[in-house]
């Protein structure tokens, strides 16, 4: 059996075909010309594999070449400032000079950062923080050696740069904040995006070094608007990453300006004047609505955010017991307690109340089965709405509220701006609660009862508003017209429209109000010193929870329990231009100078004249142990004593200037503060290392404003 | 013809068309290198013409030599290399990881590289002295498997995966000319495809990663099949005209790893694009058109064998070169002739033109005509 010549039995390897010289030189011929061929095909195969390459995927790979070739930088870009409406600046930028590793591209890690931080002297918990960022870092993500290099570092750090492979010296902007905390809520702070900003967006920005995002207050509200375009380097690298050549630089695109509203003088003179206290102050400009000043202190200073805050620091800021991380001035929520009385009194009037209606005060009345109390339990006799106001009669108001009902006060209320949304450019606001019986209804399913109404009528029970809303109140008493807060100088006047409430009635309760401080009333401690301008005002006294309403003093109360204390107003009280909330927290009315009254006519005084406030205020500063960044800088430092972290370090070293004349002076006047002020026995050492007084000046344009704080090397100023 | 200036008779009858097409190739070679070293003759531009100049004469002068010397001393230059080969394997210095030179003192001796054309001369003087009846028995086999066998294993062993391959399929290509049957190689194709991967568990580390990664260079492209992605990027990018001579980036700022030698038509097409490198296959391809006449047109046995093993030899230096840039074989280290810079390859590549000269000059005289 034969298949095909081939033998299945003893299978012949080599064929059977006899071979001669003519049939080999045959074959040698015809295989020639096969491998000739098989050549030819196989460099044909070769010009249409690079055909393929170089024409088909061309465009794959030109890409290719370039991003091998071409390194793109981005620069970020430099942020717009905020300004105060003189334009000084809240907000700058100023050169600060980075290191930063690039994951990706380090190597040799343990003597790198061993050098890094024998040239730059990292603290051992920075080289911690390093090693756990490097840990989890996802390779395009750098990661921040240093900021804030001085000069001289960094240059020590570029000339050995070579050595150090992965570790990026670069020069950037930092975010400063001249007037620091007293600025903190109000504008916020900038910090380096988080991962989940870039895994929204993947804009390459945000994992650019030394970019920073706003993170809270104005500047996160404003972050599209402050941020500019950024810039870009085109730069040529050989594959050992050198620098060729430059290609195209685009500069960066700063952001635009803002320009706010704020004063930035009576900003920080409010934030400073607020002492030791937890509280808030917000002044407005009654005939544009502007927002002059908006401080909620204790603050924290944005510019150890704008860096990237310690843990220590943070730390201290959440457990501190003044909530100095919240903007009190939107986001804090009080009842108003008896600065509402103004705004009732004015509904009464809209309701037919004659301002002549008297009503006996006795100290108590009964509404159901309950006496409610007058402040002054003797009572105060025979109460007209004038005295109720000024003598802030409770009697007088529990006792016309409930005849002239809850819907006519809380229609009042909210048309003068109490639990009203402002649209306002801050992340996080409150705008808490005016409640009426439908309120309740909704809210609880319950029935409006009298006492509700009662507790209502002296800013209790469940109303509850944020300052920045009570000062539109006093503004919006003060003018009849509805002003309406604003944040951003936009160059218009927003005077707003009449309200259409009657200037009789109106000016019963400026005169009123002006008694209150002017008169016999309960505000005396507000009056201003200045000539031909007197304040109109209302004082308040929130309690915080029933225990307050007990016999037992403020003093004798944990902070948390004390009463707070407020005040609302304006200036001048018959042609106002200017409205002003101020509250303390737990304040209880326990020290006078940092009562809300006084610091409210301090604010006000401040605006016509400076000088003389500033004056004031350095003087009660020494008692309170300088400005409230020097007290913060201590606050740190104890902290970081009480948690064992440092020894006590001197923050403020004026020893140069002891012995002064000036200083000699200072000491007795602080010790007069002292004594005035609340005992505060761990500040005995405070009065020795006083803060030298800031030129200041008449205009407060001009002087008022710098940040004394800044400048601590100042030489001291005999006045 | 006639000629305006006297030309003697001598220089007349040079191959003019085979020198002028040589030296284009060569010249074009240096412009490459000219540009791979940044726009400067030396290091490699300079040296690159006047080797071949050298190795021109020098071929000139094998050309010359009576082919009879040739075929006689066929045997003796195999058993030379061969020793050497085995000298390298035991005085050898190291270099590139692999034991391939001996330090002659004045010059680095790479007895592989003779080896390719050696192979070539044993093998066809094998089939030469082999009676013709015989081609068919066992008896043509054994001899010439024991002639590649050896120093392909002895290059494999130093490792050169590259120029083991080249010698075993230079010798098999003589084989295939001498008409061996054909089932015989389509047999063994068949049995060497089996025994791939049997073969791969053998190779070392880094031939065998070097393998996995040719199948899949973007798997690393920082890493092993760097020099693939790399190449690849720099022919892709070149598109059809280049980027233009001393325009080329990735040679230029060193992307490309071994941009003069044996990645050298990647430097060469980033900068002239397809055009480029067509025009230079092209003439490659006419070179080996050239070399396979010559086998073609000569009667005598050992001759052809010869022509037609050498130019074959030379091919496998483009083909491989060329599919190793364009990422279709392995990074095996074979340079590209005339274009990739270093001494050894061209001298190799102008011993086998020069042998084919020979044999182009002789085939009229030569005996064992059958016609």
């Amino acid at each position: 059996m034969k298949i095909l010549g081939v033998n299945p039995f003893g299978f012949n390897l080599f064929g059977k075909k006899l071979v001669t010289e003519a049939s080999q030189s045959f074959t040698f011929g015809r295989r020639a010309f096969f491998l000739g061929g098989a050549q030819t095909a196989v460099g044909a195969m070769l010009i249409s594999r690079m055909g393929w390459i170089a024409i088909a995927e061309n465009e794959k790979y030109e890409l290719l070449s370039e991003s091998n070739r071409v390194n793109l930088t981005i620069t970020p870009p430099r942020r717009g400032w905020i300004v105060d409406r003189r334009g000084l600046p809240l907000a700058s930028n100023r050169t600060n000079f980075r290191v930063d590793i690039i994951p990706d591209r380090f190597q040799n890690r343990e003597r790198v950062l061993g050098e890094l931080t024998s040239l730059l002297k990292l603290d051992p918990n920075v080289v911690d923080r390093i090693n756990e960022d490097l840990d989890k870092a996802a390779g395009f993500q750098p990661v921040q050696v240093a900021d804030d290099l001085s000069y001289e570092q960094y240059a020590a750090l570029s000339v050995r740069l070579s050595e150090f492979p992965g570790v990026a010296p670069a020069q950037g902007f930092s975010r400063f904040y001249p007037a620091g905390p007293s600025v903190g809520h109000l504008i916020g702070y900038v910090g380096a995006p988080s991962a989940e900003d870039y895994q929204k967006t993947k804009d390459p920005l945000l994992i650019t070094p030394g970019f920073k995002l706003g993170k809270q207050g104005l500047e996160k509200s404003l972050d599209h608007n402050l941020t500019g375009k950024p810039g870009a380097r085109r730069v040529e690298v050989t594959a050992r990453g050198k620098i060729v050549r430059d290609l195209a630089t685009r500069p960066d695109t700063p952001g635009h300006s803002v320009r706010l509203t704020i004063d930035a003088g009576l900003q920080e003179f409010a934030g400073r004047r607020l002492g030791e206290q937890s509280g808030a102050v917000v002044i407005m400009d009654c005939q544009t609505g502007d927002i002059l000043c908006s401080t909620s202190m204790p603050s924290f200073d944005p510019n150890s955010f704008s860096g990237g805050i310690s843990h220590l620091e943070w730390q201290m800021l959440s457990e501190d017991d003044h909530v100095p991380l919240r903007n009190k001035t939107l986001a804090g929520l009080y009842p108003p307690g008896s600065t509402v009385k103004p705004m009732i009194a004015l509904s009464f009037l809209e309701a037919g109340l004659a301002p002549t209606e008297t009503v006996v005060c006795t100290g108590g009345l009964r509404v159901g089965n309950r006496v409610f109390h007058c402040h002054r339990r003797g009572g105060h006799g025979t109460v007209n709405m004038h005295r109720a106001i000024e003598q802030s009669c409770n009697i007088y108001f529990y006792y016309f509220a409930q005849k002239i009902g809850m819907d006519v006060i809380a229609a009042m209320a909210r048309r003068l701006g109490l639990g009203q949304k402002f649209d306002l450019p801050f992340p996080s606001q409150s705008y808490g609660t005016v409640p009426d019986p439908a309120w309740k209804k909704k809210k609880y399913d319950q029935d409006w009862q009298t006492y509700d109404t009662v507790n209502a009528t002296i800013g209790q029970g469940y109303m509850l508003v944020n300052p920045t809303q009570m000062c539109v109140m006093a503004a919006r008493l003060a003018t009849g017209r509805d002003l309406k807060p604003h944040f951003i100088h936009d160059g218009k006047r927003h005077e707003g429209a009449s309200m259409g409430i009657p200037l009789d009635h109106l000016t019963v309760i400026r005169n009123a109000m002006k008694d209150v401080v002017n008169g016999g009333g309960t505000g005396r401690a507000a009056r201003l010193d200045i000539p031909g301008v007197m304040i109109a005002g209302k004082t308040g006294t929130a309690q915080v929870n029933a225990l307050s309403s007990s016999g037992r003093g403020n003093a004798g109360r944990p902070f948390r329990f004390r009463d707070h204390a407020l005040f609302q107003g304006f200036a001048p009280h018959d042609n106002p231009r200017y409205a002003i909330f101020t509250i303390v927290e737990h304040g209880g009315h326990l020290n006078r100078i940092q009562d809300a009254p006084m610091i409210s006519g301090d604010c006000m005084t401040y605006l016509y004249d400076p000088a003389k406030a500033m004056e004031k205020l350095h003087e009660f500063e020494k008692g309170w142990g300088g400005t409230p960044q020097q007290r913060l800088e201590r606050q740190l430092n104890e902290f970081r004593i009480a948690k064992g972290l440092a020894i006590a370090q001197p923050i403020l070293d004026n020893a140069t200037n002891a012995g002064t004349p000036a200083n000699s002076a200072v000491s007795e006047h602080a010790a007069d503060t002292a004594e005035a002020g609340e005992p505060r026995g761990e500040d005995a050492q405070s009065t020795e290392i006083p803060r030298e007084p800031s030129p200041v000046t008449a205009n407060p344009a001009a002087g008022s404003a710098s940040p004394p704080a800044l400048t601590p090397q100042q030489p001291p100023e005999v006045q | 013809m006639n000629r305006l200036v006297p030309v003697p008779e001598v220089i007349a009858r040079l191959p003019w068309g085979l020198y002028a097409l040589l030296g284009a190739i060569a010249c074009f070679g240096s412009i490459v290198l000219f540009s791979a070293a940044g726009g400067h003759i030396m290091p490699w531009a300079g040296m690159q013409i006047f080797r071949f100049s050298v190795f021109l004469v020098m071929a000139e002068v094998i050309s010359r030599l009576p082919h009879s010397l040739i075929r006689m001393s066929a045997l003796p230059i195999y058993g030379a290399v061969l020793i050497a080969l085995i000298l390298v394997e035991l005085i050898g210095g190291v270099a590139g990881g692999s034991q391939r030179w001996i330090n002659l003192g004045f010059m680095q001796f790479q007895p592989s590289e003779f080896m390719k054309v050696a192979i070539v001369l044993a093998v066809a003087r094998f089939y030469s002295i082999l009676p013709i009846p015989q081609t068919r028995t066992m008896t043509a086999i054994w001899p010439a498997g024991v002639l590649i066998g050896f120093p392909a294993v002895l290059v494999l062993i130093q490792p050169d995966l590259g120029t083991a391959s080249m010698i075993g399929f230079g010798g098999l290509t003589v084989m295939f000319l001498a008409g061996l049957p054909l089932r015989l190689f389509v047999g063994s194709g068949l049995a060497v495809a089996a025994i791939i991967p049997v073969a791969f568990s053998f190779l070392h580390e880094y031939q065998q990663k070097r393998v996995l990664i040719f199948m899949d260079p973007e798997s690393d492209p920082l890493g092993a099949g760097y020099h693939i992605s790399q190449s690849k990027i720099a022919i892709g990018s070149g598109g059809l005209f280049g980027k233009g001579f001393l325009n080329g980036t990735q040679s230029h700022l060193d992307y490309l790893p071994e941009g003069h030698t044996d990645f050298v038509f990647a430097t060469m097409a980033e900068e002239w694009g397809m055009l480029g490198g067509t025009l230079l296959i092209v003439a490659l391809m006419l070179l080996l058109r050239w070399g396979m006449r010559v086998a073609q047109q000569t009667d005598d046995r050992f001759a052809r064998l010869v022509a037609g093993g050498l130019t074959t030899t030379i091919f496998l230096y483009i083909a491989i070169n060329l599919m190793m840039v364009m990422g279709m074989a392995p990074v095996v280290g074979i340079p590209l002739p005339f274009m990739s810079y270093g001494g050894s390859s061209m001298l190799t590549v102008m011993l086998c033109i020069g042998i084919i000269r020979n044999i182009d000059r002789n085939r009229e005289t030569l005996g064992d005509r059958w016609r």
